[in-house]
């Protein structure tokens, strides 16, 4: 076997490898949650409201929508303060200022989650209950805190798509006449629209996955929140704040609940990979 | 066949955000170079190492000591006991873990480890277990220091906890909301209050989950309007236990029987104990043992010391 053949194989080998995990993972969380899902019924666990593992109730409704609400809120935080920076860091700032930036985005990007959860907690959660009311531990400490987190993710991708561009675009517009905004908001906006979006759906994934900051500070109830102040809980949180407890029956739901995240993820990372193609043409 | 460079796959022709994702043509050249060549030893390689390093990984269990596991509510006191075992049994090593009553329960069974910490009695699947009482702990029902409520009837606990009383207002306290904090679905506490405070009402799904005894005691100690459920040994001055039906929570409440929300922490074992586990045993029931538990704010499970005049208000065990 030449080096070269040798060295294809080895790296085959890897690919493969990290691929074969992804599927045991995948294939075990299945063959735990998937018979809990058609015991209780598809219907009753993902629409039912009611979530007592140990009475035999698993209700996931109120997860679900508590994970959507907290991603819209931070992807309501987030986008516009993402793809404002982008703009800002592509367009509107001079190169050095914006290589100075840039780093700190990215250290932004390596805070643990935990961290931002315990700013969260510490900062955030007490001036909620100071000056809004309710427990502070709510669907707006929340968002505000993964609105932050995704900003990285938003930022690079989408100033990545904007500097893809190709410069006559932004030329031939100058020379007909448009101001820089019109040129930024009319012509360079548009042609990165489909990085823009996938940057907005990955960061979406980012918001819907994490964790430990949310365990932190959305204060965990099972319900629908009926305002912003109010607690909620998410897919993933479930997991996380029962799964040191929890056995048989309850043990499988966690297990059906990370299906449905399974499931969740997947859906965004095809719509990302969609929009993407999309953008190549 | 047509190869792909590395190089080649970096156009960044129009949107540097393709990168991030393999384009088609290259996933082509992927199946076509690996597996229609017949290579899938090269696939079974790759599962024989990862099975190879999830056993190894399995396999490594820590020697020489004991094992001790499960409830959080115990986890605290078992560490205390813990160390004064091993400061005058040099050689002996005692590791202390959480993860939860019924975790620990399990891990016994499976011989994860040595000792199980439980903070619920066995249920009937698991009475092929050994339990040992090792000290009562008590429920305390706490709310803010602030908060001008000091006592609360049993009938007002439940209606708080299942949401059917809202505001302070309508058991006597101040004009507002009520914040309620629980555990989660599983913990030990939870059952406990479930069990021996709730009855038949369920603790109602609009309540505050915090998923240990501190995380409870940080969110009470933080919001003026909330209310939760630790244990009474956990309890300091940061949050305040209220009294129930008229008792306070106190040691000596618990000791006279009037205090009724008192749990057991079990030592649980798959047989009889021997050796470290034994002697471990044996140094909790102890005297010294109970001593350090009682310090730590339990109630021991040796009878109180036999004459008692009334003469010291909190006599030791």
């Amino acid at each position: 076997m030449s080096k070269e053949k040798f060295l294809e194989k080895g790296f085959l080998l890897i690919a493969l490898s990290s691929i074969s995990i992804l599927a045991l993972i995948a294939f075990f969380i299945f063959v735990e949650g998937v018979p809990l899902i058609w015991k209780v019924g598809v219907r009753t666990f993902l629409l039912g409201e009611r979530w007592f593992p140990s009475q035999g109730s698993f209700g996931i409704f109120p997860m679900i929508m508590g994970s959507f609400l907290v991603t819209i809120g931070a992807l309501i935080v987030g986008v516009p303060l993402g793809v404002g920076c982008a703009i800002f860091l592509c367009e509107l700032t001079p190169r050095p200022l914006a290589a100075a930036v840039r780093p700190m985005i990215q250290l932004l990007a390596a805070i643990p989650s935990v961290i931002f959860g315990f700013w969260g907690l510490m900062v955030l959660v007490p001036m909620i209950r100071t000056y809004l009311g309710g427990p502070g531990l709510s669907v707006l400490a929340g968002s505000l805190v993964l609105g932050i987190m995704i900003l990285p993710t938003i930022i690079s991708i989408s100033e990545d798509s904007l500097r893809a561009l190709p410069r006559t675009f932004k030329e031939g517009a100058l020379s007909l006449g448009a101001t820089h905004w019109q040129t930024i908001w009319r012509i360079l906006l548009p042609a990165a629209r489909s990085g823009i979006v996938a940057s907005v759906i990955l960061g979406m994934g980012r918001a819907i996955g994490e964790t430990m900051a949310m365990i932190m500070i959305l204060g965990n109830a099972v319900q629908m929140p009926h305002s912003l102040l109010d607690s909620t809980r998410t897919l993933t949180t479930n997991i996380g704040i029962e799964m040191g407890y929890a056995t048989g029956d309850h043990r499988q739901a966690l297990f059906a609940t990370g299906v449905i995240l399974f499931f969740i993820i997947m859906a965004l990372n095809s719509l990302a990979l969609i929009f993407s193609r999309k953008g190549r043409g | 066949m047509k190869r792909q460079g590395p190089c080649e796959c970096q156009d960044q022709d129009r949107n540097g955000f393709e990168n991030l994702f393999m384009p088609l043509h290259e996933k082509r050249d992927l199946q076509s170079t690996g597996l229609r060549s017949g290579n899938i030893w090269i696939f079974l390689l790759g599962f024989a190492f990862l099975g190879a390093s999830l056993f190894l990984a399995g396999c490594q269990r820590q020697k020489g000591g004991l094992t001790v596991a499960g409830s959080t509510s115990v986890e605290p006191f078992a560490e205390v006991l813990a160390e004064d075992y091993m400061e005058h049994h040099g050689k002996e090593k005692i590791f202390i873990q959480g993860g939860g009553s019924s975790a620990g329960i399990q891990a016994v069974r499976t011989g994860a480890a040595h000792v199980g910490m439980s903070s619920r009695l066995l249920t009937p699947q698991e009475q092929d277990l050994l339990a040992f009482p090792i000290a009562y702990d008590a429920i305390a029902v706490i709310v803010h220091p602030a908060n001008p409520l000091r006592n609360l009837t049993l009938d007002q606990i439940r209606k708080i906890f299942s949401g059917q009383v809202r505001r302070w207002e309508e058991v006597g306290g101040k004009n507002a909301a009520i914040t309620l904090v629980s555990r989660e679905e599983g913990s030990g506490t939870r059952e406990a209050f479930q069990h021996l405070l709730m009855g038949k009402s369920e603790i109602s799904l609009r309540a505050l989950v915090q998923d240990s005894n501190g995380a409870i005691r940080q969110v009470v100690s933080d919001d003026p309007n909330s209310i939760g459920y630790i244990s009474l040994g956990l309890v300091n001055e940061k949050v305040k236990a209220v009294g129930i039906e008229g008792v306070e929570a106190t040691i000596e409440n618990i000791r006279l029987k009037t205090y009724k929300v008192v749990r057991p922490f079990l030592f649980v074992f798959k047989s009889e104990p021997q050796d470290t586990a034994k002697r471990f045993l044996d140094f909790v029931l102890s005297e010294t043992g109970q001593k350090l538990l009682v310090q730590e704010g339990l109630v021991s499970v040796l009878p109180p010391s036999p004459p008692k005049h009334g003469g010291k208000p909190k006599g030791n065990v």
